[in-house]
This record gives C-alpha cells, sequence and structure tokens, in this order.
C-alpha cells in the first residue's frame, strides 16, 4: 500500500481497515492483561467482565472480515493489495484466538474458588503474559510498518515464553507429587500457563503474515516446536 | 509455403515429444512504424496450448506485438520488422516463407466482432473451402464441420436452427463467437486475440473467457487485454509490456498469471497491476 493519485479511496478504507486490526489487538492485549491480573488477585468480578467481553473481540473480528470480503469483491485488489488483505484475514483470526485465551484464563479463574495466593505462580504467570505481550506489540507493529526483517525476529522470544511454560509446568508437576497442591488446581493453571505459551505461538504466526506481504513468500519462521519433537 | 517441423504430429504428440518446443518465440523483436520503434528488444516465449495474456498501458505495443505474431503489420505500409519470430520453431519472416499460410496457422479474432455479411452457415464454411477443405475419404463433410467448428465456440446450440440467417443478425457476443468459430474452420494452431470482449456486455465477456479456457486445450491462445480481471481469470501465463522513456514499447515481466498477480517481481509491474500510477 502506498499513496497514489489513481487508488486514494482504496488506499483510504485499506488505511482504515489496518487501524481496525490495530484497536483489536489493542482489544485482546486488554483482555490478557486484565485476565492475567484477575487471576492473581481472585478477582472474579474482573474475570466475568474478560469473559463477557470476548464477544465483542469476535464482533470486532467479524466487522473486519466483512470489510476485507468487501474490499476483495469490489477493489479487485492485486499483487501486494491481494497480500495485504489475506494477511488481515488470518492475523485477525489469531487476534480473535488469543482473545479466547484470555477467556480461558478468566473461565480457570472462575472455576478456582477459595484457593490461597500462590504468589509464584502468579509472578510466572505476569511475566509470561508480559514477555508474550510484548512479541505481540512488535508483532503489530511490524505488520503496521510492513517490516519484514523486524518481523522475522521476533518468533525467537518464543523460545524464551516455552522455558516460562516449562518452569511453570516443572513446578506445578512437582508440588502434585510433593502432595502440596490438588490435582484439580494445578491442572487449571497449567491450562492458564498453556494459554499463554499459545499466545506467543500465535504472534509467530502474525509475523509470517507480514513477511509474506513484503515478500510473497509464505514461510513458517519458528519451526522448533515442530523440530523439537523429530530429533 | 512454410514447412513446419511437427508436421504429421498431431499437437498432442508434440507435447510428449518435445517438452521444451514453444508455440511462438521471439529474439529481439523490434517494431518501426516509419521511424519510430513502437517496441524493442522483445524476448517472449509463448508456451504451448496455453492461455497467454498481454498486458499493459494505452500504446505500449501489446497490438503490434500480437500483430507481429501471423504478420499482420506488414498490411501497415509503413510497419518494418526486425528481430526473429518463431512459430514452432521455424522463422516466420523468412523469405521462403508464404504470410497468407502463416495466418492460416495463427488465426486472429478482432476487438470488434467483424462476421462476414452472409449466413451463419457460410461464415464458417467460406473459409473452410478457401483454404483447401475437402470432404469424404473419412474426413467430416462440410456441414459435419460447420456444426463442429460452432460446437467449439459454443455457439451450436444458440445457431442450430437458423444456419442460413446472417451472421450480422446475431448478437455482438454471439457474432464474436461466430468469428472464433470462423477461425477454427480452418484449422489454425495459434489463435490470436485482440481485445476479443471489450465490446461486449459481462455476461458475453464470461462465455468468451469460458471460450478461451476451453479452447487452449487444442490451440495455443494469445490474448491482448486492457481488463486486468480478464487476463488474470483466463490466462496461464502473463505478459506485461509498458512504455520506455523514448515512448517504444518493452516486456517488462512475463511469468505464470498467479505469481504475476499476486507477487510480481519488478515494482512497474506492481504499480501497474494494482493502479497506482504515483
Amino acid at each position: 500500500m502506498s499513496p497514489s493519485s489513481t487508488r486514494e479511496t482504496f488506499d483510504r478504507n485499506m488505511k482504515s481497515l489496518l487501524e481496525h486490526v490495530l484497536v483489536l489487538g489493542s482489544m485482546v492485549e486488554q483482555a490478557v492483561e486484565k485476565s492475567v491480573a484477575a487471576l492473581k488477585r481472585h478477582d472474579h468480578a474482573a474475570a466475568r467482565r474478560v469473559y463477557a467481553g470476548d464477544q465483542k473481540i469476535n464482533e470486532k473480528r467479524y466487522a473486519i472480515e466483512n470489510e476485507c470480503v468487501a474490499l476483495i469483491a469490489t477493489q479487485q485488489p492485486m499483487a501486494r493489495d491481494v497480500r495485504f488483505l489475506a494477511a488481515i484475514l488470518e492475523i485477525i483470526t489469531e487476534l480473535e484466538r488469543i482473545g479466547d485465551y484470555a477467556k480461558g484464563i478468566a473461565k480457570i479463574n472462575l472455576l478456582l474458588v477459595d484457593e490461597p495466593d500462590d504468589p509464584s505462580i502468579s509472578r510466572q504467570l505476569e511475566q509470561m503474559a508480559e514477555l508474550s505481550l510484548s512479541m505481540l506489540r512488535r508483532g503489530l507493529d511490524a505488520f503496521v510498518a510492513g517490516d519484514a526483517a523486524a518481523a522475522r525476529v521476533i518468533p525467537a522470544d518464543d523460545d524464551a515464553v516455552d522455558n516460562m511454560y516449562n518452569r511453570i509446568y516443572q513446578e506445578l508437576t512437582q508440588r502434585m507429587i510433593d502432595g502440596t497442591t490438588t490435582v484439580d488446581y494445578a491442572n487449571h493453571l497449567m491450562w492458564a500457563a498453556h494459554n499463554l505459551e499459545r499466545l506467543a505461538d500465535r504472534v509467530s504466526n502474525i509475523c509470517e503474515r507480514t513477511v509474506y506481504v513484503s515478500t510473497g513468500n509464505l514461510k513458517e519462521l519458528d519451526p522448533s516446536d515442530d523440530l523439537t519433537l523429530l530429533e | 509455403m512454410i514447412q513446419i517441423a511437427t508436421q504429421g504430429l498431431s499437437r498432442h504428440d508434440l507435447a510428449r515429444q518435445d517438452l521444451t518446443s514453444f508455440a511462438v518465440e521471439t529474439r529481439d523483436l523490434n517494431i518501426y512504424y516509419g521511424s519510430f520503434r513502437a517496441v524493442k528488444n522483445i524476448n517472449l516465449n509463448i508456451e504451448l496450448q496455453k492461455v497467454t495474456a498481454i498486458i499493459g498501458p494505452s500504446g505500449c505495443g501489446k497490438s503490434t506485438v500480437l500483430r507481429a505474431f501471423n504478420r499482420m503489420n506488414e498490411l501497415v505500409p509503413t510497419a518494418r520488422t526486425e528481430g526473429t519470430v518463431r512459430f514452432m520453431s521455424q522463422d516466420i519472416y523468412a523469405p521462403d516463407v508464404d504470410p497468407v499460410e502463416v495466418r492460416r496457422r495463427i488465426g486472429m479474432v478482432f476487438q470488434k466482432p467483424n462476421p462476414f455479411s452472409k449466413s451463419i452457415y457460410e461464415n464458417v464454411a467460406w473459409g473452410a473451402g478457401l483454404n483447401g477443405f475437402k470432404e469424404g475419404l473419412g474426413r467430416p463433410t462440410m456441414d459435419e464441420w460447420v456444426e463442429k467448428c460452432l460446437h467449439k465456440a459454443a455457439l451450436w446450440d444458440e445457431v442450430k436452427d437458423k444456419l442460413n440467417q446472417s451472421g450480422l443478425s446475431l448478437s455482438g457476443g454471439q457474432q464474436q463467437r461466430l468469428c472464433i468459430a470462423r477461425a477454427i474452420a480452418i484449422r489454425p494452431e495459434i489463435i490470436l486475440m485482440d481485445e476479443p470482449a471489450s465490446a461486449l456486455d459481462p455476461i458475453a465477456t464470461l462465455k468468451i473467457e469460458e471460450l478461451m479456457r476451453g479452447l487452449a486445450k487444442e490451440y495455443t491462445i494469445i490474448v491482448v487485454t486492457h481488463n486486468m480481471q480478464q487476463a488474470a481469470r483466463v490466462s496461464d501465463y502473463t505478459a506485461f509490456f509498458t512504455m520506455d522513456n523514448d515512448r517504444a514499447g518493452i516486456l517488462v515481466e512475463y511469468g505464470p498469471t498467479n505469481q504475476i498477480f499476486t507477487n510480481p517481481k519488478d515494482p512497474r509491474t506492481e504499480s501497474y497491476i494494482t493502479g497506482r500510477f504515483g
């Protein structure tokens, strides 16, 4: 997308679409932040708000999807333009799924009743959320800037997120072995950590689309998870 | 008369025998109108039995190049062609080559439907008769041949009950398909189409496009079009031409249509197909 005298209306529509994608990104980012904070505070009222707010995220995604389809049908985009719209269709799906992860964490919060504070796990979940959301912000920035070089390096942070997940998993497993926590409680928190780990994977997919828009090449940027199992 | 290396072989045989053969190859093709160079240094290989679209802005020499493929530019008094154009590996501009025979084997359909002021039947049969069509001895009769050509042009069902009516009584889209049937009737191997649907309504246009896809199973189709969506819909390969600083047409990019329309390599192609001229 570049300024032009011949497609001003189309360029304006594309810019507006991009702004809506950023709004959606901001909505899911806040949902994740709030869900993790609410989990730490055992704040069920806040969790219910996140849970209910997922509907707005879904609606926003559908609105953007409809706008994309309308632009494809009416403007016959080609080359970079069609790659850009195809990328947006993929990115909004990823964002909506990240919203589902926030909703999942909120649901876990609501399922945990009368549990004591757990500063260790809470702190680690916050750190995971912080890094994953930092990846998300940088991923969306790279998409907006059309910066393939920036997009290529972001998925490398996924290893750190995976390590955080593994630490939480091991700590909770050990507690279950030691009998210091219930299987139910540990299982729920593992699931919350898993959601944050998957969030980072979704960001890698967003980065792949940024590279695709810039270069036309669709390529997995972070194949390490798949390769690890094959070694 | 042009001697074709593939004589005696069907196009399917040829494709099997020599996968590297091209229907048309140009080497350093330059075409002048008087002192004005209309196109320069065109090097292009047109694939057999595929649809190749030539796109580009007005004045970039698309039609001039198309007409060079069957020596039609020679009908323009000031036109001069330099370089090589090969049809099935044979230089069609060689001194011993008969341009009439070239045009029989490389037919042409024009922007404006131009049926003869004769019956639908005669529109198809006339050219075939002139070009030595013979009935009998296992060959189809003229009636059968006319029917076959009209079938291939997806027109038979619409005209079978009025073959004696004037070709000019048909709609624009039907007239264009009649012209395609007329072109097919003289057994060409390549069909050149110069904006074949630009004078037609959207439904007639889609019929012509579907017809082109069907004809590509048997013929090599080369189509010049201003309509990029049409090029994207119907062609296997796309060649993008533009004007150089000296206003001569140049070939900027040529490749599989899917690549040209989703990921062109040259920024000039990108600007043109996305409709941005800065």
